[in-house]
């Protein structure tokens, strides 16, 4: 047994290979979901408090009313674009754990749009804005996209530091250069209205970024499996070798699908400073961006299951506050749950009999 | 301005806190080292300095002994480590999404904990952080003295564990072993290296020295906890193993150059260089960009690394 497969060459296995994280099932993702939140509620026993209380206030806010439900909703949507963008960055094999950054990217440049541009005919100003932040977050996702694919510098530590950088310089902006001076705190004079996205659901923030998001989902669907470049994604992400003898140029895919990944999140962002904030804030996005991998993930990298797993999410993070209240659960509760989420999706190649 | 920065004092004080910086950093990176020769890349390592850094200062300060603080921080690392291995070396799972997830994992449960023990108050708890001992003889020396040689405990023993583990990677047999796992499994396995014993053990000694870099920063250095105390330490620790190009001298290296910018930006703050504060706090950051698209681009590291080992592929 021990001799069987001495001198035989190693075959890469398990990481780096994206199918190892999809498809899934509904009753295992399910299963994910519950264990995790099982686990969040002994950690909620242990410090002497009340799952069920918890966990109740937590639905009720999140679904109870109109009002809660549209605001799930508002932060669903940049859950789900940035979650989009993971998920086909990751379906290229393309670690990028910076999405929090590329939406901080995208919400600075629509915001520069929106706040500048407003002498331009109010039609194309929301559209306009819209587009900056598309650009800025594609721009955050090109750099390191093309140092992974031509200099083979390793993405998981560009995407975060681009990351660690851009939130100093929003910092930096309404702090200096685009403070209103007429507020008492750091934040940027307002958007011009045109800018703003437009409120659906009226007496809420239901704006119009949130139907945008729930069309992207299925666009991305059909991009990756209906066009050539998602099926050059797709293969990339399956085993870049054969891809390669295939004829597809792999660094290229990497680049535009870093790109792609980029744009989504940049989406997001503006879609969060022109529908939600309509100015440029410090720390305007509470760790979407790191929240979208586990967004992505849960939904097996899937556009369409993304939008589940992104209102499940969004659920937990505008449940958060009335948990706390109801329940005394501190808030990051919900980052304890994503972190086992991810865990178990990671751990989820046991069920092939895999291990010593 | 010039004047200040070039004066003996202002370099004394940026050398010795560049050493206080680069402890924490060489101290994971040393331990991220031993995991990736095994061939397991751990990702988590942010999250286990937080982690590490909460366990280590709630317990010293509730028992008011900083020594049992750094045991809890090492405690909680290797059970992280531990966790990691598992999931790794077990159930074959994806390291990239399995470090992830101790990242999110730890940085919740941290401020979680930090919420519920301390809660927000206007004034931290803080603990009196280990005192330097000036050592005999050579803390004598002119610079040298009030820097290298005038550091607390944890900073001499990071400094001793890198001869220390460049010594058993190339002189024992264990060493030996290691560096087999993470470059040929199967001839390790056929040689009757136990494959997995070797990558629980790499993976539990790295999270135990996460786990304790982590416990360096409020036991070592600040004194106290906030929830944002790591600050990216742990990604550089990182992006320091593959620029040191998992040699432990060459990490110290590395190391030392993390620990320069990040007290470059604390001196120049403290003297108040003629530049937003932001840019500042960058420098690490762009520091670290910059070190790896200049000296890390293509390196490979250990030929199994991030590979799981199942006996029975053919």
């Amino acid at each position: 047994m021990t001799m069987a497969g001495a001198g035989k060459p190693i075959k890469a296995a398990g990481t780096g290979r994206v199918s190892d994280l999809r498809p899934v099932g509904v009753l295992s993702t399910l299963a994910i979901v519950a264990v995790a939140f099982a686990l969040g509620a002994l950690l909620i026993l242990a410090i002497g408090g009340s799952p069920w209380q918890a966990y109740r206030a937590l639905v009720v806010a999140a679904f109870g009313s109109a009002n809660g439900f549209a605001e799930t909703m508002v932060k669903a949507c940049p859950l789900l674009l940035a979650g989009l963008g993971v998920t086909v960055a990751y379906r290229a094999r393309f670690w990028n754990i910076g999405a929090e950054g590329q939406i901080y990217a995208g919400g600075i440049a629509a915001a520069l749009a929106g706040i500048y541009l407003g002498w331009l005919p109010a039609a194309l100003q929301m559209p306009l804005a819209l587009v900056a932040g598309v650009v800025g977050g594609a721009l955050w996702g090109l750099g390191p996209g093309f140092l992974r694919a031509r200099l083979k510098v390793n993405e998981v530590i560009t995407t975060l530091m681009l990351t660690y950088i851009v939130v100093e310089v929003s910092s930096y902006l309404v702090h200096g250069p685009l403070r209103d001076p007429t507020s008492g705190i750091t934040i940027s004079p307002q958007l011009a209205r045109a800018a703003w996205l437009t409120i659906v659901l009226p007496r809420t923030r239901f704006h119009l970024g949130i139907i945008l998001a729930l069309v992207m989902a299925p666009l991305l669907y059909l991009a990756l499996n209906k066009t050539v470049l998602g099926f050059q994604i797709r293969a990339v992400g399956e085993n870049p070798r054969a891809a390669r003898v295939a004829g597809i140029s792999v660094e290229r895919t990497i680049i535009l699908a870093a790109v792609l990944s980029g744009a989504l999140a940049g989406l997001a962002g503006a879609a969060e400073v022109c529908g939600v904030q309509h100015r440029l804030v410090e720390a305007f996005s509470p760790g979407y961006g790191y929240l979208a991998i586990a967004v992505a993930l849960l939904g097996g990298l899937e556009p369409l299951p993304v939008v589940f797993s992104a209102v499940l999410f969004a659920a937990l993070l505008n449940g958060a506050d009335a948990m706390q209240r109801a329940a005394a659960v501190p808030v990051p509760v919900i980052y304890v749950i994503e972190g086992l989420v991810i865990l178990f999706v990671a751990a989820r190649s046991l069920k092939r009999g895999v291990g010593l | 301005m010039i004047r200040q920065i070039l004066s003996v004092a202002f370099l004394t004080g940026f050398l010795a806190a560049t050493l206080r910086m680069a402890t924490p950093i060489l101290i994971a990176s040393l331990g991220e080292m031993v995991a990736e020769r095994s061939g397991v890349m751990n990702l988590g390592i942010e999250g286990i300095l937080i982690l590490g850094a909460f366990a280590s200062f709630a317990v010293a300060y509730r028992t008011g002994s900083l020594w049992l603080g750094l045991a809890a921080g090492s405690l909680a690392g290797a059970f992280l480590g531990l966790t990691m291995a598992v999931l790794s070396v077990r159930y074959g799972a994806n390291q990239i999404v399995a470090g992830l997830g101790i990242w999110v994992f730890c940085q919740g449960l941290a401020s979680f904990m930090n919420r519920r023990l301390f809660g927000v108050t206007a004034t931290r708890p803080t603990v009196t952080s280990l005192e330097a001992v000036r050592l005999p003889l050579v803390g004598a020396l002119p610079v040298l003295g009030d820097t290298v040689f005038n550091q607390n405990v944890i900073v001499y023993l990071s400094l001793l564990a890198v001869p220390i583990l460049a010594l058993f990677f190339r002189a024992t047999s264990w060493g030996l072993q290691l560096d087999a796992v993470g470059e040929n499994p199967r001839a390790a396995d056929a040689a009757g290296v136990n494959v997995s014993l070797v990558r629980y053990l790499a993976v539990t000694a790295g999270g135990v020295m996460a786990g304790l870099a982590g416990a360096y920063l409020p036991i070592g250095l600040y004194g106290l906890y906030t929830d944002d105390l790591t600050t990216g330490l742990g990604w550089m620790a990182i992006a320091v193993v593959v620029f040191g190009r998992w040699r432990p001298g060459w990490i110290l290296g590395g190391a030392l150059v993390f620990g320069a910018a990040e007290a470059l930006q604390f001196r120049l703050q403290a003297l108040q260089f003629p530049l937003p504060y932001q840019f500042l706090l960058m420098v690490p950051f762009v520091v670290t960009l910059l070190v790896v698209i200049l000296f890390v681009r293509g390196e490979q590291g250990p030929a199994a690394l991030t590979h799981p080992y199942r006996r029975s592929e053919s």
